[in-house]
């Protein structure tokens, strides 16, 4: 009973000074934002990395999952003689959940992990205590370009997660079930509102964008530098990001809603 | 002769398992010291104390005749007097060669682009790449890239620079060229040197001073002729590569026969 408990505070010191450690470095991060003025390139570069590169698979899954919304939207609005909502009914989705949530996700998988196992390596390699030995701060030089780079990102990629997601949309909409385009688009133009549907959108994929690059950063910066630690924190990125995106969302939308 | 580095009752642990105590060590300014030892033995550990890039649980580390600074800001100031040779040459992936170089100029000076580049080319002329400037690190055999790493290591003409294991993994040549460009930068730069490595006769070849390290302990020193002439059995087993002796072959067992009977 006493091992028991010795080993339950040491797992519980454990996970508060790893809680610890990760504020301190999102504070750090926070603190050398100016360094993005001195090294604007750097941004470009991973707004590029993040970025750009998952615009394939963002597009690809938005659009997708944009067609599977109004192939089951449209069963469920013909029962109430309601097709002319499956604008509306597409739109508000993935607006307002769809798109944040599910490029986060992807985000987490495609560039999350690889910036985990990028910064891990980095570490494992000596390239973080190399810089460190040249007297320049690692977490300026090598997470903030990262962390902003990231953060902006996601609202981008979750914008055109939804915009491919619409286009999905309307072609199985209208083009497959023959739902009328004038009625696709005037409900969604009406009944789409820019605060409390675009606005709280874009604020749920910043703060998923945070969370998201912040885990993936403290993972790969606070992994063993042996091959097995950067694998087993490539995993942990993902695992944990997906979590906290889906619990966040929960919360935030709660929040907005005002529940 | 006046100490670059001091240290005195230097003890450090990892995970409650103590890795070096009680070390005392002196190098003298305008030498090549090198500390020697098997694997596992403290030697990289004692060189990232040294460094800063670790700090001790007990005892004193002076640089340059002052105590290690506590600060960031301070113990940049003094890094940007030291450089240090990684073992896995730890370039910069994402720059090419030249911009490896360039980037701690870049970092700490307001030196002109044509300035730079004039220095950048000059240090690696005295590695012998200056025609390897745009090839990126991938494109880079060990040995250059180790080449690399010293011009960058020396980019800012520091007053110390740290070796560690610079010779593992080098083929013959390369192991050459690293040896004789370790003494001779030492020299015409008027360096301090601390070499941390394995090898013996490459380092013996051009050490001023050898500290022997064995399980986190000092166990001989002196320059490669006193240890030579140093009868410690363990010290000549180590020196001379003999593979049976205090440190035996056999991993510490049982009785083979007891062994091999037992269901």
């Amino acid at each position: 009973m006493r091992r028991f408990l010795a080993q339950l505070g040491r797992r519980g010191i454990a996970f508060f000074a790893r809680l610890g450690r990760r504020f301190l470095l999102l504070l750090h991060i926070l603190a050398g934002s100016g360094e993005l003025f001195r090294h604007f390139d750097q941004l470009i570069r991973q707004l590029h990395g993040i970025g750009v590169r998952s615009v394939a698979i963002v597009s690809l899954s938005g659009f997708f999952v944009g067609m599977v919304l109004s192939l089951q939207g449209y069963q469920v609005l013909t029962q109430f003689s309601a097709e002319e909502s499956l604008g509306l009914l597409v739109a508000a989705s993935l607006v307002r959940e769809l798109g944040p949530v599910v490029t986060a996700l992807l985000v987490a998988g495609r560039a999350g992990s690889a910036l985990t196992a990028e910064i891990g390596l980095m570490k494992t390699t000596e390239q973080l205590a190399a810089l460190e030995m040249m007297a320049v701060d690692p977490i300026r030089r090598v997470l903030v370009p990262r962390f902003f780079g990231g953060l902006l990102a996601m609202p981008l990629l979750a914008g055109l997660f939804s915009a491919f997601g619409l286009l999905g949309g309307y072609l199985v909409g209208v083009d497959l079930l023959g739902v009328d385009a004038g009625a696709f688009w005037g409900q969604m133009q009406q009944r789409i509102d820019c605060y409390a549907d675009l606005c709280s959108g874009i604020f749920k994929s910043l703060i998923f964008g945070l969370v998201v690059i912040w885990i993936a950063l403290f993972e790969g910066y606070d992994s063993r530098p042996t091959s097995e630690g950067v694998g087993r924190a490539t995993t942990r990125t993902v695992v944990q990001s997906a979590l906290a995106v889906l619990c966040l969302d929960f919360v935030l939308t709660a929040l907005l809603l005002g529940v | 002769m006046d100490p670059v580095v001091r240290i005195r009752g230097l003890r450090f642990a990892r995970a409650g398992k103590p890795i070096l105590t009680d070390l005392d060590l002196t190098v003298a300014r305008g030498s090549v010291t090198a500390i020697l030892g098997p694997s596992g033995s403290g030697k990289t550990t004692l060189l990232h104390l040294i460094s800063g890039l670790l700090r001790p649980q007990a005892g004193q580390v002076e640089l340059m005749g002052h105590p290690f600074p506590r600060g960031r800001r301070a113990l940049y100031q003094l890094r940007t007097r030291m450089g240090m040779l990684f073992q896995n040459s730890a370039l910069l992936t994402d720059l090419s060669v030249f911009e490896n170089v360039a980037y701690p100029l870049r970092a700490h000076t307001d030196l002109s682009e044509s300035m730079i580049r004039k220095l950048v080319l000059l240090k690696l002329q005295s590695v012998g790449l200056r025609g390897a400037r745009d090839l990126m690190p991938n494109q880079l055999s060990g040995g250059m890239a180790r080449r690399v790493a010293l011009a960058r290591a020396m980019a800012l003409d520091p007053s110390l620079l740290l070796y560690d294991e610079p010779f593992t993994g080098q083929d013959p040549i390369s192991l050459g060229i690293l040896v004789r460009l370790i003494r001779q930068l030492n020299d015409a730069s008027r360096l301090t040197s601390i070499l941390v490595s394995h090898d013996v006769r490459e380092t013996l070849r051009i050490a001023d001073y050898v500290y022997l390290l064995d399980q986190g302990k000092i166990v001989a020193q002196g320059t490669p002729a006193q240890l030579a002439a140093e009868n410690k059995p363990w010290v000549q087993q180590f020196l001379q590569g003999l593979p049976d002796g205090p440190v035996h072959f056999h991993y510490p067992a049982p009785d083979l026969l007891t062994d091999l009977l037992e269901i």
